[in-house]
């Protein structure tokens, strides 16, 4: 990925002002007032020419979203205010079937090159996504992929061209809107996205990727990921996202189902650097059936609030589900990150590893919940937080909720909380490293068992991140 | 002239002054070595040297012509001034080779690629009789007290400093393995550069020459001469010093 753009789009870079117009920011259209208002829902849905049962599951959803309150047991969110977000901006060029690199504009093509699109593709990627304020714009996949009888599009062409598929998993079973206040909002609001499909028995050979980029100032991105692996097949899809840095709150309230059907394996990953005033309030789940795998790797750097929880369901025997995360604060940062696991099943097994960091006066919370069933037999599961404190004016916390039924359950948990001495930085400078160099090294080592779950490309990513975040932390 | 020469030297711990008023002067190619009882203040003497943001310093003391005390801890590395740590920090997760590698590009001042440094350190490794796996291990991540000895030599070895000070190399260290070190130490050292160590024990000096012994108390240096200092010292204890030399 591009110094350049790591740094434009990266921490307190361009903190811009006023939004420039709307052809110098590359809407092709938008919603005409902020505000995440029921006529904003009803003209989405216009706009996206849906099918009436998407039309009314938006406006159930935004019924729903007024009636539940906002979550008082996190973060303070009394500052996000909802009528100040814009809710829907297409982008310039062809909204609908978003596949010619061609005919994505030169600007926004610029954008997304930089960041390393679509060449990552041709290099390690089965196919490849980039999703602008509200609209995918540009969508592939390997053709020898896609005669394996995957299905890797947005989530709106999903709607039209598999409604069988999308209106079987669409919010229902596994995040029903009814979840919590912002997935509700999703349901009103949502746009763009992916929906991945994948056979039985079909392994995809390499990861499948999107870019999610916010670019609008004062923004709201809603995109929805539908991910369905069938019996006994293999994927892994990873993400990444972005945004410059306005003076508006930005929001981003995601929803990720994932189905692990029989013997199937999945891999989700997501790295995460929006700029430092985007309230970041998703909820990704999936439901994992016999023998199933699910891996959940998450790198949360960016971002104002975090409010994210990946959870498992464990619902077939045997099942499995691994949840590694790193989470890292600075500066006016909170990230309350962390796993659910639910296990509902005999012999099921889940392994958590969190880690996170703090400095100049960030906040790091590991919230999790493990459940193990009073009918489950054979459960094993693993919990690991470990978080390392820059300095006194940071906070680490972990709030770990078990709710074990099961008497024959073996559960570990382990926690730790280290200070980075003053002793363990001389000793990286006695080596001839300055103070940052120091500091980013020690906070590389402390996240390596994550890392090196990455894909090649995203674990330089994730190292060089940290290396950025990390300039100018010791004074 | 010389290659470190340290005037009048005082360094603090908070309020306490640890090392009070110390001179040395040490020339390319010359073998210091301090020796002293717990709490003589040693250690400090190194430290403070090296830059540990916890001691505050006063005095003077010139490094290959340069203000050491002018300069940051790892600029007084790069410019060739190296500390082999008595109790060496973990650094968990870094491969030595990986912290090695930044070192090295940081001490030499040039971009080495992954594997010609990989080439540089297995030679390395192999003139010092380690096997090539030791530095795929975390940075003291779970050694025993000669591996963190046997490390710090390694990093003295890539780094080729011009004066090298070893605090306390000997401790934890049976009587084969410290002169192995020992060895390895007069086998890697360049003719025109300088060590000074720091120990309690004179059994050092059996495989490595001493041209000056000083013996430090309640932070001063009360005593120097040869390698015989060092000789008397261990026969005769302490107490005998002291006794030659009454407070200061």
């Amino acid at each position: 990925m591009d110094e350049n753009v790591l740094k434009e789009y990266g921490r307190d870079a361009l903190l811009r002002d006023a939004p420039g117009s709307d052809s110098e920011l590359h809407v092709g259209y938008r919603a005409e007032h902020a505000g995440l208002t029921l006529e904003l829902v009803k003209e989405i849905s216009e706009v996206k020419e849906e099918p009436d049962w998407m039309r009314r599951h938006r406006i159930k959803s935004f019924e729903i979203f007024e009636k539940k309150p906002l979550p008082t047991w996190g973060p303070d969110l009394s500052h996000l205010d909802f009528s100040a977000i814009v809710g829907f901006v297409r982008p310039k060029g062809q909204g609908y079937k978003p596949n010619s690199w061609d005919e994505v504009p030169a600007e926004i093509k610029n954008t997304f090159e930089k960041l390393g699109i679509p060449e990552a593709e041709r290099k390690f990627l089965a196919g490849v996504g980039a999703q602008y304020d509200s609209e995918v714009l540009y969508k592939s996949l390997r053709s020898n992929i896609s005669d394996l009888g995957v299905i890797y599009t947005d989530m709106d062409s999903a709607v039209r061209e598999h409604p069988e598929l999308v209106k079987k998993y669409f919010m229902n079973r596994c995040v029903p809107a009814t979840d919590n206040k912002f997935a509700a909002l999703h349901g009103a609001f949502w746009s763009g996205g992916s929906f991945l499909y994948v056979p039985a028995g079909v392994k995809v050979p390499m990861p499948l990727q999107i870019y999610f980029m916010m670019n609008y100032p004062g923004f709201g991105q809603f995109e929805h990921t539908l991910i369905i692996a069938e019996e006994g097949s293999q994927v892994q899809y990873i993400e990444g996202c972005s945004a410059p840095h306005y003076t508006k709150d930005s929001m981003h309230a995601a929803v990720v189902e994932i189905f692990v059907q029989k013997g199937a394996r999945a891999r989700y990953t997501s790295i995460q650097n929006w700029s430092r005033n985007v309230y970041n309030l998703n909820t990704k789940r999936a439901i994992v059936q016999q023998d199933a795998v699910m891996e959940w790797v998450g790198g949360t750097l960016g971002s104002g609030v975090t409010m994210l929880y990946p959870c498992s369901i464990l619902v077939g025997r045997g099942a499995r589900a691994e949840h590694l995360n790193i989470a890292l604060a600075g500066e006016g940062q909170v990230k309350d990150t962390g796993a659910k696991v639910f296990h509902m099943a005999s012999n099921t097994s889940s392994k958590i590893v969190s880690k996170s960091i703090c400095k100049e006066g960030g906040v790091v919370r590991y919230r999790g919940l493990l459940s193990v069933g009073a009918h489950c037999t054979g459960v094993k599961s693993n919990v690991r937080c470990d978080s390392i404190i820059a300095d006194s004016k940071s906070k680490a916390e972990t709030v770990p909720v078990m709710d074990i039924r099961s008497k024959d359950a073996v559960i570990g948990h382990e926690a730790s909380v280290g200070r980075i001495s003053e002793e363990q930085l001389f000793y990286l400078m006695s080596r001839g490293m300055d103070a940052d160099e120091a500091l980013s090294l020690v906070v590389r080592g402390f996240i390596e068992p994550i890392v090196k779950e990455l894909p090649l490309e995203y674990a330089v990513e994730m190292n060089r991140l940290i290396e950025m975040e990390m300039e100018g932390s010791v004074g | 002239m010389a290659l470190l020469e340290i005037k009048n030297l005082r360094a603090f711990a908070e309020d306490k002054e640890i090392v009070k008023g110390l001179s040395l002067a040490i020339n390319p190619g010359e073998v210091h070595v301090i020796m002293g009882q717990n709490g003589s203040g040693k250690s400090t003497l190194l430290n403070a040297l090296a830059g540990h943001p916890k001691y505050r310093v006063e005095g003077a003391a010139a490094f290959d012509g340069k203000d050491l005390l002018a300069m940051k801890p790892h600029e007084r590395a790069r410019a060739g001034l190296f500390l082999a740590f008595q109790h060496p920090n973990e650094v968990s997760g870094v491969t030595l080779s990986n912290f090695l590698r930044r070192a090295y590009v940081a001490r030499h001042g040039k971009e080495v690629s992954v594997a010609e440094f990989e080439k540089i350190l297995k030679g390395k490794m192999r003139d010092l009789g380690m096997e090539s796996s030791f530095a795929e291990r975390g940075v003291n991540e779970g050694f025993s007290g000669g591996e963190k000895k046997r490390s710090e030599i390694l990093q003295l070895a890539v780094l080729e400093p011009k004066v090298a000070m070893l605090d306390e190399l000997d401790s934890g260290l049976d009587v084969d393995a410290l002169g192995k070190i020992a060895e390895t130490l007069s086998s890697i050292r360049k003719p025109d550069t300088a060590v000074i160590i720091v120990t309690h024990y004179a059994r050092i000096l059996k495989n490595l020459k001493a041209d000056r012994v000083h013996v430090m108390r309640d932070g001063q240096i009360i005593a120097s001469g040869d390698g015989r200092l060092a000789l008397q010292l261990e026969e005769k204890g302490y107490s005998w010093i002291n006794a030659a030399a009454p407070a200061l």
